[in-house]
């Protein structure tokens, strides 16, 4: 007989394992995160090396480019799960699924969002950026990546085992990051002008604090209508 | 025994509204409804364009060219209130699992759609000769580009699954997020930038305008109403024909 667990160590195993698993697949983890270096290595090839450009250009290159990534990693949340039917037992299992979501999406942003956070700073120099508007671009994408994996996970759950699927997640989901892309450039390009980022950081704090009551609810929603 | 007779008789007595959530009752009363609203809406749109164009007097700072408010204004107007009817239809197809109500959200989405892209390319026809420009990154006119991307969205996955079922209800689940995520979409655009005029009418005070004009858009706003309604109906019967073509009530007649 297995000993019954706590919902609290089960919701530490579902985490531990989906970093587990996406981990053991380390050249998915490693091409979103090249992706993004890549993609953003180009605007400066198309717009010409003018310091004063780059700069002015930095927040949104960055912002959009994180913004893709994510959404290029969003499949994976939910799709091994569905196809060997793991996703399935946990639905059917009597564990609170909302929160159970909660953690698979934040497995996810472990290793989509946070590796990001960290090189961004790297690429912002060399787009010219400096000390403060480093700092808050690093803060305001260690937010906003969450809020993107959090609303990226309805899309992913509502189009779960869809054919065409990577398109789609794009026109779900792309506008529904605006918020997130507005408010967390907008942080970076406020102390580049010289005033408080803290406006643009509370309002992008709000928007996160939503998705994390409000994501996991819908897209634990999704996931039963795409299983039943 | 008896008890349950005389419930029955004044639940026969009764109005039951209820009845007109079946398709098999619906069909008839939307067809019914149609004409109506087809009429009035015909009736009303020429009257508001015949107060918008020939009444109205013209604007002393924007010349003729603000005539177009009377289609712009009512069409921004009804493509945010129809995806807001469309997410509050699908909702009640969730909650109630009622067939109908997913019909209905299926046929608001192309006509809210329509209203997007004719308060989109209307907005951008006003906006050239007044801001010199075909496009201008302003809150509402991005707002309403947002919204078509969002009706584009709802399309989108509707027409992905193969499912019925599971297509009516992902796409609701995917409209009352779009839903919760208009307001807060048009306010951060808002923050990003406000260079529209202000709002010219408003509820809370005197709107700004001349009597006629109001008229001529109230007239308007209402013949779009009545536009939206027939025109859904008749798509809704439509999708009750495509979708029960086998059942027994479509041979009755």
């Amino acid at each position: 007989m297995k000993k019954k667990l706590s919902t609290l160590s089960v919701l530490y195993r579902v985490l531990a394992r989906d970093i587990r698993v996406a981990l053991r697949r380390q050249s998915d983890v490693a091409a979103v995160f090249f992706f993004f270096i890549i993609a953003a290595s180009l605007f400066p090839l198309g717009s010409g090396a003018d310091p004063k450009l780059l700069k002015a250009m930095a927040p949104s290159v960055l912002w959009v480019t994180a913004l893709l990534s994510c959404m290029l990693s969003l499949s994976r949340i939910y799709a091994s799960d569905h196809a060997d039917g793991t996703l399935e037992q946990i639905m059917l299992s009597n564990q609170p699924t909302v929160l159970i979501v909660l953690m698979k999406i934040l497995a996810h942003w472990a290793l989509s969002g946070l590796p990001l956070v960290l090189v961004a700073p790297l690429i912002g120099v060399q787009f010219n950026l400096s000390g403060a508007e480093l700092q808050t671009l690093a803060l305001s994408l260690l937010m906003g990546t969450l809020a993107l994996s959090l609303i990226g996970s309805i899309g992913a759950a509502l189009t779960l085992g869809i054919r065409g699927t990577g398109v789609l997640i794009a026109i779900l989901v792309l506008p529904l990051y605006i918020p997130v892309l507005v408010f967390g450039a907008g942080a970076v390009n406020a102390v580049s002008i010289g005033m408080s980022a803290n406006g643009a950081l509370s309002l992008l704090g709000a928007v996160l604090a939503m998705a994390l009551v409000f994501s996991p609810l819908a897209s634990a929603a999704a996931l039963s209508i795409a299983l039943e | 025994m008896k008890n349950i007779d005389t419930k029955t008789d004044l639940q026969r007595l009764k109005f039951n509204w209820l009845q007109f959530a079946s398709p098999k009752t619906f069909y008839p009363l939307a067809g019914k409804i149609i004409p109506w609203c087809a009429a009035g809406a015909a009736i009303l749109i020429a009257y508001g364009l015949y107060l918008g164009l020939l009444v109205a007097p013209t604007d002393f700072q924007q010349g003729e060219g603000y005539r177009i408010i009377f289609v712009h204004v009512p069409a921004a107007w009804f493509s945010m209130f129809l995806y807001l009817l469309m997410a509050l239809y699908a909702g009640l197809g969730l909650v109630l699992n009622a067939r109908l109500s997913y019909m209905m959200a299926t046929a608001i989405a192309p006509t809210g759609a329509m209203f997007t892209l004719v308060a989109l390319v209307t907005g951008s026809l006003w906006g050239k000769p007044m801001w010199g420009a075909w496009w201008v990154w302003d809150a509402r006119l991005t707002s309403e580009l947002i919204l078509l991307f969002l009706y584009i969205g709802y399309f989108s996955l509707k027409a992905a699954i193969d499912d019925k079922n599971r297509a009516d209800k992902a796409s609701a689940v995917l409209a009352i997020v779009g839903a919760i995520n208009v307001p807060i979409i048009y306010f951060s655009v808002k923050w990003w930038n406000t260079l529209h005029q202000g709002a010219s009418v408003s509820l809370t005070q005197a709107p700004a305008m001349a009597a006629v004009m109001l008229k001529g858009m109230l007239v308007m706003t209402i013949g779009f109403w009545l536009y939206s309604i027939a025109v859904v109906l008749m798509r809704v019967r439509a999708e009750i024909l495509e979708r029960d073509s086998k059942a027994a009530m479509l041979r009755l007649d």
